[in-house]
């Protein structure tokens, strides 16, 4: 048996207290084995994000256990899991996330400046077509240009999980197979893996693993045998 | 490779240059004060004693009626004395064009043949006195400048009885005459006091001092007993009608300059370090808000794997350019300013030369203080931001909670449009960032309204001296204390309507170890004229033997109504009398001290003498009455009062006083660097929404009124409580700027207040219009874009 990257033990989150609390999670009991690729799959609202931040170390359950390959995430100090992040976790969020006081090269080098082994900024930055743009602001990109800085921001650590928070949402289909060749790269010369939010259902063709989320919880887990390459997915 | 976290930190520095700026500014004025005003004080302390040794100023002054020349041997043989000189001091007094009065003047000795060993001469102009010819003069520098007197020029004057004709040889400036103030009188006039400087074979024939002398100067060797030595001098000098020996320290002209210092000193310790902590505390609140509107650039550092202590390292080297900057240049313009200013008060003390040193401790202060304040406001809110988890720090732009609008109430919300709920509600609903800007902006007033009542203070203290304590047109002095019968003499004068006698007695007052060099007066039961005032301004009975003490005599020697004064009389047989305490008068010029007349006669056991007398007169006589006044022999001196109000004038606008003016305009520039930052903040807060506004079709005026009108809310709000922050801050303010010559109350002075409000409101109209040019200007896709 493979050893797993991510387990999670009835993990809740609620927000708020009383009257205005909001159960995002309502106990999540998961396994992710390492290094494959997972997607989470489920309607606006039902808690995606939140398993993500929790699993990602960004934030923490209510309730419950959340394991990254054996450590529990629960118990760590704010100084464990700042460490666990710098070292292992790449991030792709929703809302993509620069630093609008940097430019796409300087937002790359912010995360591999305090990397082990990352990759050159450069390097990252042409992997998602940007090779091109590495000088500008954010506010001089379009919203699918910063979403691909945030993806080689992510990817340019070589980090040991990758999350991606709806990493093609404003992507066209071309270049968005391209990013998702990019993760699969990760995926398969790193050993990295990585768990990918969408709403896209056919973009399940290329994961291990597909998870269906609902109102908090799990409601499917499919492993998926026969996994296609991003070219072969529909748009 | 330069660190990206470096290029954020320029970039961000660039983006809010105009907020750094404005803050910078602010530091940087309370630094600049700090620096400028000690750099001033060390500079002018260390002039002070250059020049004082560099011209042999005595250390100890030994005036006698007259002591033959051979005592000179025993004085020099007292133990710690490392020089005498004997001279002859003489009253005198000059005939001015310009004035329908002579004016009093002292006639000082410089020995024949050599250089004085003690109280040499700095001469300016012309030569030295030729000993050979008894009719050459020196005249002090400031004096011949305000009669346009030059080497050359003949004077006539009046010495020891008989007038004589004098040639200026030369002008002179020394440190023993930095000021000059007329017997009887409080503040220095160069116009009304003259020195000169003649032969001693000269001055002592005119003044029969063959052989003799009657003062001696003494300097002292290093460590020597000061009171012994005074002891030691009083002792020889007695039996030759020595008045007492008396140290530097007490020494009319030192006195006046260490109290105009020492003004200054008070203003330089007491006012800045308000001015400092505003600004301070201006940029505590700066601070927050700005790392505040920075959380979710915090919360993404963190999720990459940034420590608190890098993120926090990161903004602690902003806070810090912004801080250190603003310290830097305060330093510089701190050392510009001490430059500047330090010319005009060098003239003003009439100092030949400058010697300029600089207080390294107050550039330490300075900037340590602003960089502890910066400190302290940026650890405080990053440590609100490191407890956040990085999700909750990151989410995306996070509207405010306006849900809980109730507070406004429904009738008055429908009859409010759109934009003017948006104020509203904003300013109820984050009643925390409205605290900060209101505080902020208060603290500016109450800077303006301290700072204007200050001079409010100043009129006061001219008014309450002048119309008030003294309602005389005309002080005369008498060259003896003479005998009631003068006063009738002056009293029977055409034009004169009132004659009230005084007799100053000179003394030194003792409680414990406090003591007081200075003059008691003997005032007549119902004066009208000059009188001992409570704090109510109500006239205080001297009846009895007691004595009255004005506030600041009664601070300065520890004393209260009931307690018992020892009062060593300074003149004729020198009795020392133990005097009850009665009460305390309200005065704001010098330290004055009353008693009863009869009863301070009787003391004396010297009735029905006076010294000199206070005249109310008909202006259509006055120049009658001052030719009279002339040619009675027992009239020393004659001062009119509207000179001595004038001269006060000038010595409050030019003196340690002048430097109300700077500090008021700093105390501007302050006030007008927070509510120029409170506009930007607020800017740099909405500029998003601003934009959102605007594109869904509010015009820019509308969008601006958003803004605006939050800004106006918060500074109406602010003025008011700035008033009652500045009310108190006054106080501080006052005693900063009072000297042992003059108080400066904090009074309340409605006017102040609205004038200081008008200088908030044109700040706040100003940053308005400032900011509203850049709403204008904004280009609404790169505000929405861009985050702040
Ligand atoms: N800070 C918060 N306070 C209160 N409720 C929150 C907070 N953050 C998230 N929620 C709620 O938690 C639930 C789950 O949110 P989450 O962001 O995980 O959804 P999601 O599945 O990622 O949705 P989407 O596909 O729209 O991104 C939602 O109902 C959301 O309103
Ligand atoms: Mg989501």
């Amino acid at each position: 048996m493979t050893k797993n990257a991510f387990s999670t033990k009835g993990v809740t989150k609620v927000y708020g207290e009383g009257r205005s609390a909001v159960h995002a999670l309502r106990g999540v009991d998961l396994d992710i084995p390492e290094g494959e690729i997972v997607v989470l799959l489920g309607p606006s609202g039902s808690g995606k994000s939140t398993l993500l931040n929790i699993i990602g170390g960004l934030d923490r359950a209510t309730d419950g256990d959340a394991f990254f390959q054996d450590q529990n995430l629960s118990d760590m100090s704010d100084r464990q899991l700042t460490m666990y992040r710098r070292d292992h976790v790449g991030f792709v969020f929703q809302f993509y996330n620069l630093m609008p006081s940097l430019t796409a090269r300087e937002n790359v080098e912010l995360v591999t400046e305090i990397a082990r082994d990352p990759m050159d900024p450069d390097e990252a930055l042409a992997m998602v077509g940007l090779r091109e743009r590495v000088d500008h602001f954010p506010a001089q990109l379009s919203g699918g240009e910063q979403q691909r800085v945030a993806i080689a921001r992510a990817v340019a650590k070589n980090p040991t999980v990758l999350f991606c928070d709806e990493p093609t949402g404003a992507l066209d289909s071309q270049t968005g197979r391209a990013v998702l060749n990019v993760l699969k790269d990760v995926n398969e010369k790193l050993g990295a893996t990585v768990l990918i939010v969408t709403h896209a259902a056919s973009q399940a063709a290329m994961a291990d693993r597909v998870i269906h989320f609902a109102d908090g919880g799990i409601r499917e887990v499919i492993v998926n045998d026969k996994k296609l390459t991003p070219e072969e997915i529909e748009w | 490779m330069v660190s990206p976290l470096a290029h954020k930190l320029l970039r961000d520095l660039w983006r809010m240059k105009g907020q750094a700026m404005a803050i910078g500014m602010v530091i940087a004025v309370g630094v600049g004060m700090l620096v400028m005003m000690q750099g001033l004080v060390t500079s002018l302390n260390d002039t002070r004693s250059t020049y004082y040794e560099r011209y042999r100023l005595a250390e100890v002054f030994a005036p006698v009626t007259r002591a033959p020349e051979r005592l000179v041997t025993r004085l020099a043989a007292i133990e710690g004395v490392s020089a005498v000189e004997p001279r002859v001091v003489g009253a005198a007094l000059i005939d001015v064009a310009d004035f329908d009065l002579p004016v009093q003047a002292q006639a000082v000795s410089l020995p024949d043949l050599r250089a004085p060993r003690l109280n040499d001469v700095f001469l300016t102009d012309g030569r030295m006195i030729d000993s050979d010819h008894s009719d050459e003069i020196l005249l002090l520098q400031a004096f011949a400048k305000a009669h346009d007197l030059n080497p050359g020029d003949r004077i006539n004057a009046t010495m020891n009885g008989a007038r004589r004709n004098f040639q200026i040889v030369g002008l002179a400036q020394s440190p023993e005459f930095l000021y000059t103030t007329a017997p009887g009188e409080l503040i220095p006039d160069d116009a009304r006091f003259g020195v000169i400087w003649m032969s001693r074979s000269a001055l002592a024939a005119a003044y029969d001092m063959d052989g003799a002398f009657n003062e001696a100067l003494l300097s002292l060797s290093r460590g020597a007993n000061d009171a012994a030595v005074l002891d030691a001098v009083d002792r020889i000098l007695d039996p030759y009608g020595g008045t007492g020996a008396y140290p530097l320290a007490d020494q009319s002209s030192n006195q006046l300059v260490s109290e105009e210092i020492s003004g200054l000193e008070a203003a330089a310790v007491g006012v800045p370090p308000i001015f400092l902590a505003v600004a301070a505390f201006l940029l505590y609140i700066v601070i927050n808000r700005m790392v505040q509107s920075e959380r979710e650039e915090i919360g993404l550092m963190k999720a990459f794997g940034y420590t608190n202590g890098e993120v926090g390292a990161h903004y602690f080297k902003l806070v810090m350019a912004i801080a250190a900057g603003g310290a830097l240049a305060g330093c510089l313009m701190g050392i510009a300013g001490g430059r500047a200013l330090i010319q005009v008060y060098v003239a003003y003390f009439k100092f030949p030369f400058l010697v300029f040193g600089l207080d390294p401790a107050s550039f330490v202060i300075g900037v340590s203080v602003s960089i502890l304040a910066a400190s302290a406001g940026g650890l405080f809110v990053l440590r609100s931001v490191f407890v956040l988890t990085p999700a909750a720090a990151m989410r995306a732009p996070a509207p405010a909670d306006y849900s809980r609008t109730g507070a406004i109430g429904h009738t008055i919300n429908r009859m409010l449009d759109q934009p003017s709920r948006m104020v509203l509600r904003r300013i109820t609903r984050q009643p925390g960032r409205m605290a900060g800007a209101m505080i902020g902006i208060a603290c500016g007033m109450a800077l303006s309204v301290s700072m204007i009542t200050i001079y409010a203070g100043f009129d006061r203290t001219i008014d309450l001296t002048f119309n008030v304590v003294d309602r005389s047109d005309v002080t005369v002095s008498f060259t003896h204390a003479a005998s009631e019968a003068t006063i009738f003499e002056l009293r029977r004068m055409e034009g004169v309507t009132l004659v009230e006698p005084v007799r100053h007695v000179p003394a030194v007052l003792r409680n414990g170890l406090a003591t007081h060099r200075g003059v008691v007066s003997g005032l007549a039961p119902d004066q009208r004229l000059s009188r001992a005032l409570d704090s109510d301004l109500r006239p205080i009975a001297l009846d009895g033997g007691g004595i009255v003490l004005s506030t600041a005599l009664a601070t300065k020697l520890d004393i209260a109504p009931g307690d018992m004064l020892t009062v060593e009389v300074r003149t004729g047989r020198q009795p020392v009398l133990e005097i009850p305490v009665t009460s305390v008068a309200e005065s704001l010029l010098g330290a004055p001290s009353y008693m009863d007349l009869t009863a301070l006669n009787r003391a004396l056991r010297e009735p029905n003498r006076v010294s000199g007398a206070y005249l109310s007169i008909d202006e259509a006589y006055a120049t009658d009455i001052y030719t009279a006044l002339q040619n009675m022999p027992s009239v020393a001196g004659v001062s009119l009062k509207s000179q001595a109000e004038v001269a006060f004038q000038t010595l409050m606008n030019t003196g340690a006083g002048a430097i109300r003016y700077v500090m008021g305009a700093i105390a501007f520039v302050i006030t007008f660097g927070i509510v120029y930052n409170a506009a930007r903040i607020a800017y740099a807060e909405r500029s998003r929404d601003l934009a959102s506004l605007r594109v869904i079709g509010f015009t820019r005026g509308e969008a601006a009124f958003v803004l605006l009108g939050e800004l106006a809310i918060v500074t109406l709000i602010a003025l008011p409580i700035g008033s009652i922050f500045g009310y108190y801050l006054s106080f501080g303010i006052a005693d900063g700027f009072s000297t042992e010559l003059y108080q400066i109350p904090a009074i309340f002075d409605p006017a102040s207040y609205g004038f200081a409000a008008m200088v908030v409101i044109g700040a706040a109209v100003a940053s308005g219009w400032l900011v509203k040019r850049d709403i204008d200007r904004a280009e609404l896709v790169s505000a929405l874009k861009t985050r702040e």
